[in-house]
């Protein structure tokens, strides 16, 4: 059983605890989690956090772990610079 | 707008071997790469691969990486390193391009980041070659300095030459975990111990034998409670666990450790897959979420294939004959064929299923067959 107060999302800091809470307020997949929390939308976008939040959202919701799809995905997926964007979309 | 036949996105092994079979029936190819050294994990596979000839057993990862990227070279493919793919959409490309290419601009960078150029890159084919990720393993004190993935442990040491630590702890004894551990003693690091929450020892013996050799410990259905430090890792306490994997009371016992390696398995990094629209089938045995794909490695995207550890997390071996396979269908899907294909794709499908017998493999080969049937009927016909 993990503690609640044991970081999940290291980018956003968000804690085991913090993300029962937000299952108990209604959250039922790991977009939900992250709309409420913020966890995964930090510098590393979920790549460390997101398989734990599926992980606690299964516990929670006493369901199996196939039933938690990963985040939507959304460019960009690597971390880039405004600069760059602004380069316009023909390199 | 670049325009190419055949866009591969990763230089592992997938990705090369793609790359290879793709430029060898004509097809203009580019591999795109965000780590300034070609060869994906390879290039940290300092010890000899076992195996059969045609896996080049016997050679280490690092050599078969060089071997990869001449042959690519003979082959006119041109891999562009310090280029990472943010986004896709249809079959382009957005990259930011880091680097020049020329490795010792990267090598000798520092920490200073190099600004990027952005780059579009129209491809009629795609192949993507991502590899897999590291999953990672919350316990109080795991965002201390000193807790981190077993391959960054292997990356610091076996490229970069910097020991991670001097008193080691790995969590987790399947086969990377066992193998970052013994380079870690060559490399003069202490292991302290090996835990494993499973009751047994998920590498191959062969591997565990080595470390049990020098002397290192390897507890089964053992956890790791807590890291404890102020700035750093100074201690991490572990613990026995149940027949239901929770901490036994009592058992708890302190190491003096100033790092702990996590190596519990990995997943596909599917991303961009995602991105591109890929539809993902769950798959514990293949490391969780991974595409779905047809025999010929094509997913439900027309035009987009896998290979390599997205499309399942296997080893270096798998992800060569994946590759080819990916390269030599997405080649044919052009109408870009050798002679004899037929033949090599049969022989390819052969050698994959002898990589997966063996009661350690075969609930892979289980679990890719039935991806392959999803992908038989969900991806798109000829």
């Amino acid at each position: 059983m993990m503690d609640d107060d044991t970081i999940v999302c290291r980018c956003e800091e968000v804690t085991v605890g913090q993300i029962r809470q937000a299952i108990r307020e209604g959250a039922a997949d790991v977009t939900g989690v992250k709309r409420r929390t913020r966890a995964g939308m930090g510098l590393c976008q979920g790549r460390t956090c997101e398989k734990i939040v599926m992980r606690i959202l299964a516990q929670e919701l006493g369901k199996p772990l196939s039933e938690f799809a990963p985040a939507t995905v959304r460019p960009p997926v690597q971390p880039i610079t405004f600069g760059l964007l602004a380069e316009g979309t023909d390199g | 707008m670049r325009k190419v036949d055949l866009a591969i996105v990763g230089a592992g092994p997938a990705g090369l071997a793609a790359a290879i079979e793709g430029a060898k029936r004509g097809c203009s190819t580019l591999v795109l790469d965000m780590n300034p050294l070609p060869g994906g994990q390879l290039v940290k596979q300092i010890h000899k691969f076992f195996g059969s000839q045609e896996h080049r057993a016997g050679t280490r990862g690092i050599e078969i990486a060089a071997q990869l990227l001449h042959q690519a070279e003979t082959e006119e493919v041109e891999v562009m390193l310090g280029a990472e793919v943010y986004a896709i959409h249809d079959r382009t490309l957005e990259v930011a391009w880091a680097f020049t290419g020329d490795s010792s601009a990267s090598s000798s960078g520092g920490g200073a980041t190099p600004p990027s150029r952005h780059l579009a890159i129209a491809a009629r084919r795609i192949i993507l070659a991502t590899g897999g990720a590291e999953n990672a393993l919350n316990f109080p004190g795991w965002t201390l300095p000193g807790v981190m993935g077993a391959g960054a442990a292997q990356t610091m040491s076996n490229v970069w030459r910097v020991l991670p630590g001097e008193r080691i702890l790995m969590v987790g004894a399947g086969n990377v975990g066992l193998i970052v551990s013994y380079q870690l003693l060559q490399a003069g690091a202490e292991v302290v111990a090996v835990i494993e929450a499973a009751p047994r020892i998920g590498g191959y013996g062969v591997h565990a034998a080595k470390i049990r050799r020098a002397g290192v410990p390897i507890l089964t259905s053992h956890t790791v409670v807590r890291a404890e430090g102020r700035t750093q890792v100074e201690k991490a306490v572990i613990a026995r666990v149940d027949s239901s994997w929770q901490p036994v009371p009592g058992s708890e016992r302190e190491l003096d450790v100033d790092t702990i390696c996590i190596a519990v398995g990995l997943r596909p990094n599917a991303r961009l897959a995602s991105l591109a629209g890929c539809c993902l089938h769950y798959s514990p045995r293949l490391g969780g979420w991974v595409p779905i794909h047809n025999s010929r490695m094509e997913t439900t995207i027309p035009g987009i294939y896998v290979a390599g550890d997205l499309s399942g997390v296997e080893e270096a071996s798998t992800a060569l004959e994946e590759g080819r396979l990916a390269g030599i269908c997405a080649a044919s899907s052009l109408g870009k064929s050798n002679p004899g294909d037929d033949e090599r794709i049969a022989a390819i499908e052969e050698r994959l299923i002898s990589l997966r017998s063996g009661p350690f493999c075969q609930p892979r080969q289980d679990a890719k067959q039935e991806l392959i049937e999803i992908g038989e009927v969900q991806c798109c016909k000829e």
